[in-house]
């Protein structure tokens, strides 16, 4: 166990530094343009060359990016130029509204699959097999935009149900609960199509099993079969599958973010790469590769949790 | 007591002989018929590729030809079968040429990510040692990025051309690649046809091209058709996030961002652009079904 985590957490510094030292050299192809950024266009060359070595940013990139490394460690993320605040409060409201909307699509997505994939593969090629594994391939072909575009000219245009914009400010009549439906449903149909075929494929891989034909021969009605042999069993491959979509939830759902001008994460790296707030994009690189492999390691360790086989 | 091993008596690679059934692919793609989800997926998608090959011919408007009169009445009518966008241009023309980018892109990008990676994971599995663990490792920082972040910073960083988008995604996309030929690697580099090519003194560049990698292309091939499907999306997320090909030329993203915050007043605007993408993709993913099908009885 101990192994495990040293040999996860040398791989988590080494993403890290890797991945900041590419990010803070993309900075080197544009000269000047931070500078020219917070002057605006109208500045001056002379003015933006003195800004630029006010800032320091005329040293070398390694001088500057060890001195970045130092201030990170201790806690000090910079300035953005974009929000015109201090990086961490910036992440930090951001990263917490996504959190919101990423644990409630989360504790959809997963009972909703792990019923769906289970109900579909108990019974390979049945009815219910083939229906569940056409709605969850079409679901899973439609980009969110499209996702989005569709439910909002449903319920928005057409029945004038729930809100098309979801600012987290309570306004126009619609609470912040009402403004959270459509993005948590388009996130929800978007991911779980794919998790819903990994547990299926695990699902008709575990029917196949001799244990299961035990069972079944030993005449346990087919529900006691599925409820107390097959499910456990049937869940252990996909966890890993299921943990990754974290990964998706926190850092990858910047399209719902923009259909639905949801304040979020994804979108402030959008906002900030744009505008080239190298400050801003650094951190948020770092936070999400933190992320990723964070839970990359969760979906390990709760693999190693459910099978006893690997535990020991 | 010696025995002279010439290059016949030796066991050949398993692909040599379907090298003399030349008709054999054309078999397979018939077969495809079998399979209600595959025929369905090429039906959508090659009639996709016949629309935007016939573009310039069947439609009926120069893509970027602006008519702000017909702008008073943008929804479908005689004149823009399908309406018009906010800018007055004819949608039915700008859906069929938006066909074209995303029809040359999303594949050339899965090419270019299948040759990077089989090229890589070839390399890492047939090597092993040093190199393997080199190339694995960056395989696994470059997968534990969330792609579409890393797309947003070096797309807005370095501008969104054509060029750029198929480089982020060859990139990106490289890794997962060489992680499953790298697999398939380990276990065919101790077939006896590798180590009778070694025997007959084949290059290690001969051995893992002919040898090994003709041998592995089973599951490449559904992987390709998913992937596929999956950057037809990646490009219309970026168009409809601002960082995808650039204006005025047709691109179904782009054309969903800049209409979407008009849906109260023109809903076809937005709602067109987005059923062509998710058909076109609905077409690659049920290919992709029905190949898996089909392997899966075999």
């Amino acid at each position: 166990m101990a192994r495990f985590f040293a040999k996860h957490l040398l791989f988590l510094l080494l993403t890290l530094l890797v991945v900041s030292f590419l990010v803070f050299t993309l900075n080197e192809f544009s000269p000047g343009a931070v500078a020219r950024k917070i002057l605006g266009a109208y500045a001056t060359q002379e003015q933006v060359e003195l800004l630029t070595k006010q800032m320091g940013l005329d040293r070398p990139v390694l001088v500057r990016y060890v001195e970045y490394l130092g201030g990170l460690a201790s806690g000090d993320l910079g300035y953005s130029a974009l929000f015109k605040l201090p990086v961490a409060e910036v992440i930090f409201k951001h990263l917490a509204n996504t959190v919101l909307l990423a644990a409630i699509a989360f504790a959809c997505i997963v009972p909703l699959s792990a019923l769906l994939g289970v109900v579909a593969g108990m019974r390979e090629s049945s009815r219910v097999d083939r229906a569940i594994l056409m709605f969850s391939t079409v679901v899973a072909s439609i980009p969110e935009f499209a996702l989005g575009v569709f439910l909002a000219s449903v319920f928005v245009v057409w029945l004038g149900w729930l809100p098309g914009t979801a600012t987290l400010v309570a306004g126009g009549g619609w609470s912040v609960a009402a403004q959270l439906v459509l993005p948590v449903t388009v996130i929800v149909l978007f991911d779980s199509g794919y998790v819903v075929s990994m547990i299926r494929v695990s699902m008709i891989e575990v029917m196949q099993r001799p244990y299961i034909r035990t069972a079944v021969l030993k005449g346990l009605p087919f529900r006691a079969v599925i409820l107390r042999h097959a499910l456990r069993n049937a869940m252990l491959t996909p966890i890993t599958v299921i943990m990754l979509q974290v990964n998706y939830l926190i850092a990858g759902v910047v399209v719902v973010e923009t259909v639905f001008a949801y304040p979020g994460f994804g979108r402030m790296i959008l906002e900030a790469a744009l505008f080239k707030d190298i400050a801003l994009i650094e951190a948020g690189a770092l936070v999400a590769v933190f992320l990723a492999v964070l839970t990359n390691v969760l979906g390990d360790l709760a693999y190693m949790l459910l099978d006893p086989r690997i535990r020991a | 007591m010696s025995t002279r091993v010439t290059a016949e008596a030796l066991p050949a690679s398993p692909c040599a002989a379907s090298r003399l059934r030349p008709y054999a692919w054309w078999r397979r793609l018939a077969a495809l018929g079998e399979s209600t989800p595959a025929s369905v997926g090429v039906a959508i998608v090659l009639a996709w590729v016949a629309l935007a090959l016939l573009a310039p011919l069947i439609a009926p408007y120069p893509p970027n030809a602006n008519d702000m009169a017909a702008l008073a009445h943008a929804t479908p009518s005689k004149a823009h079968w399908l309406g018009t966008d906010q800018l007055g241009r004819d949608l039915l023309s700008r859906i069929l040429w938006g066909a074209r980018p995303v029809l040359v892109i999303a594949p050339l990008a899965v090419l270019g990510a299948a040759a990077l990676g089989s090229l890589l994971g070839l390399v890492a599995g047939y090597h092993g040692r040093w190199i393997d663990l080199v190339i694995t490792r960056a395989c696994d920082i470059v997968l534990s990025f969330p792609v579409i972040i890393l797309y947003m910073i070096i797309l807005a960083h370095f501008g969104s051309s054509a060029w750029n988008i198929i480089g982020v995604l060859t990139l990106t996309k490289a890794p997962i690649i060489a992680r499953i030929v790298r697999g398939m690697t380990l276990d065919l580099r101790e077939r006896e046809y590798v180590a009778a090519a070694k025997m007959r003194g084949e290059s290690a560049l001969y051995i893992m091209l002919v040898e090994i990698l003709p041998n592995a292309r089973g599951p490449l091939v559904v992987d390709v058709c998913l992937r596929t499907g999956y950057n037809v999306i990646i490009l219309g997320a970026l168009g409809f996030l601002g960082i995808g090909l650039p204006p005025p030329d047709p691109d179904w993203g782009g054309m969903v961002k800049d209409t979407y915050g008009l849906m109260v007043v023109w809903p076809h605007m937005a709602l067109l652009p987005c059923a062509a993408i998710s058909s076109l993709v609905v077409g690659f993913n049920l290919l992709a079904v029905g190949l898996r099908e089909l392997g899966l009885r075999d």
